[in-house]
């Protein structure tokens, strides 16, 4: 399957999965899962900036048309797309090793933890910038601390099983380019 | 060529006028813009999205919300088939319910004391004793709803096509109030619910008749505030909140919510009241949308009065 045909079908997925599924769902009534930026983090090495962020530009802004919010998710998610290429360059083993493998995984990254950092963080920044949009009316900092704590506890959670039952089989590719 | 040279020098001749000046310092911006490409683009996107969540509110007839509207509508819709079905039994309760409440008010439940005379009336029926019909009520499914965002929006699978139109007011099938109706396409509408930020109904105490403005926190969904109810009136745990009929969009006397809290505000001479709502945001599945046939006419005379004021 070409890597268009399989992000396509991914996309559609993980959105219909997020609205119809994981919306309906609010853990003691205001924390919601979230899992659909999974999209981002799991988009090809090769991938340049700029496509990154109208990519994931337009997942968020998918996401914000479902919830009549525009904005809000199209943000935090051209934040993590920003951040992501840095994360890669940091947490990756050797120099070039990302040309080994397509996406990022446990295998590519070179083991469990660096990629858990990986998705950690980035699930921690969006996370905290949605909420931080969200919470400025409001300015409970409190809250919106404890919420994005609690939220990201358990889309990290989400994840973790999502890559426990759909493991993503990636070919190795030689390194002499 | 030669002659040519002489006769128009380039800017990079030794020795820079001002126009050459002006030709680096473009260069630079763009060598600029070229170097934090990325990084500008990113800008651009974040602020493009913070305009959004800025100024949707005030653009409600945009078009590209329309269109939104029209397709994820229709994806909520055939989902929402789906899910109709697990709450059947619930659905039938309440409309049992709301069958009941209506039965007891028929006029075949009173009994009328014989002694009563029958009025007869000995002039011709003249127009002011004529009722008219003043509110309109039409059902309508809920296609998709949330609660737990911070601005919360109701969609329903009926739109301008069927009568609907912008600021009808919109209550469940027990008549408590849900919300205003934001945005119309052709055959859906969206709802601001209670639970939004920029939702500002106007409220009203049962008992003592204050009224006061209703808003959400956005920290739990069914508590809201009622704020402006001076310290004077007498409020109690339970009190009953109706809607004031203010405005144009709810009949008079429609329940809000009950009282939960009463806390008296220290920098002023007013109460902050909390209150649960009677409506149940979590489990709405059909609702009625009031339409207020004398809206028009008195908008109409509304700007009419504005105009003259200028």
């Amino acid at each position: 399957m070409s890597t268009l045909v399989k992000n396509i079908i991914r996309f559609i997925l993980l959105m219909l999965v997020q609205v119809f599924v994981l919306d309906k769902i609010h853990l003691h009534q205001m924390v919601t899962p979230y899992l659909y930026f999974i999209f981002i983090l799991w988009l090809p090495f090769n991938m340049s900036r700029s496509w990154q962020m109208i990519i994931a530009f337009a997942l968020g802004f998918t996401l914000d048309s479902f919830r009549h919010n525009p904005g809000f998710h199209a943000a935090a998610c051209v934040l993590i797309a920003y951040v992501r290429p840095f994360l890669v360059n940091l947490l990756i083993p050797q120099e070039g090793a990302d040309g080994n493998y397509e996406e990022p995984s446990i295998k590519s990254m070179g083991g469990f933890l660096p990629y858990f950092i990986y998705v950690a963080v980035l699930t921690i920044m969006h996370h905290g910038w949605l909420f931080l949009l969200e919470a400025w009316q409001f300015g409970n900092i409190w809250y919106f601390l404890l919420k994005t704590i609690l939220s990201t506890a358990i889309s990290l959670l989400l994840i973790i099983i999502t890559e426990l039952l759909f493991v993503r089989k990636q070919k190795f590719r030689t390194n002499t380019v | 060529m030669v002659i040519r040279v002489a006769r128009f020098p380039t800017p990079d001749s030794q020795f820079p006028t001002p126009n050459s000046k002006f030709l680096a310092q473009v260069r630079n911006i763009f060598l600029f813009i070229r170097r934090y490409f990325t990084f500008l683009f990113f800008l651009l996107l974040q602020g493009f999205s913070i305009y959004l969540i800025v100024h949707y509110n005030k653009y409600h007839n945009a078009v590209f919300s329309n269109t939104a509207n029209q397709l994820t509508g229709r994806i909520n819709e055939q989902y929402n088939k789906v899910e109709n079905y697990f709450h059947l039994k619930k659905t039938n309760d309440s409309l049992v319910k709301a069958n009941e409440k209506l039965l007891n008010l028929l006029k075949a439940d009173f009994l009328l004391p014989d002694t009563l005379n029958k009025i007869v009336l000995d002039t011709v029926l003249v127009d002011s004793i004529k009722q008219y019909r003043r509110y309109d009520y039409m059902q309508a499914a809920v296609i998709s709803n949330s609660v737990s965002s911070q601005s919360n929006y109701i969609v329903l699978g009926r739109g301008e096509a069927q009568q609907l139109k912008k600021d009808m007011g919109v209550v469940d099938i027990n008549n408590a109030v849900v919300g205003i109706i934001t945005e119309v396409s052709k055959d859906y509408a969206v709802v601001m619910s209670l639970l939004h930020k920029d939702s500002h109904i106007d409220g009203k105490l049962l008992k003592g008749g204050e009224t006061g403005t209703l808003s959400w926190d956005g920290v739990e969904p069914n508590i809201l505030s009622i704020s402006r109810i001076s310290k004077s009136a007498k409020v109690a745990k339970g009190d009953t909140i109706i809607t004031s009929g203010n405005s144009t969009t709810f009949p008079k006397g429609m329940l809000i919510g009950f009282v939960t809290a009463v806390i008296p505000e220290q920098s002023s001479n007013n109460y902050i009241i909390k209150f649960k709502t009677a409506a149940d945001f979590h489990s709405l599945q059909y609702v009625f949308v009031i339409d207020n046939r004398q809206q028009e006419a008195i908008n109409q005379l509304l700007d009419k009065a504005k105009q003259q004021n200028k």
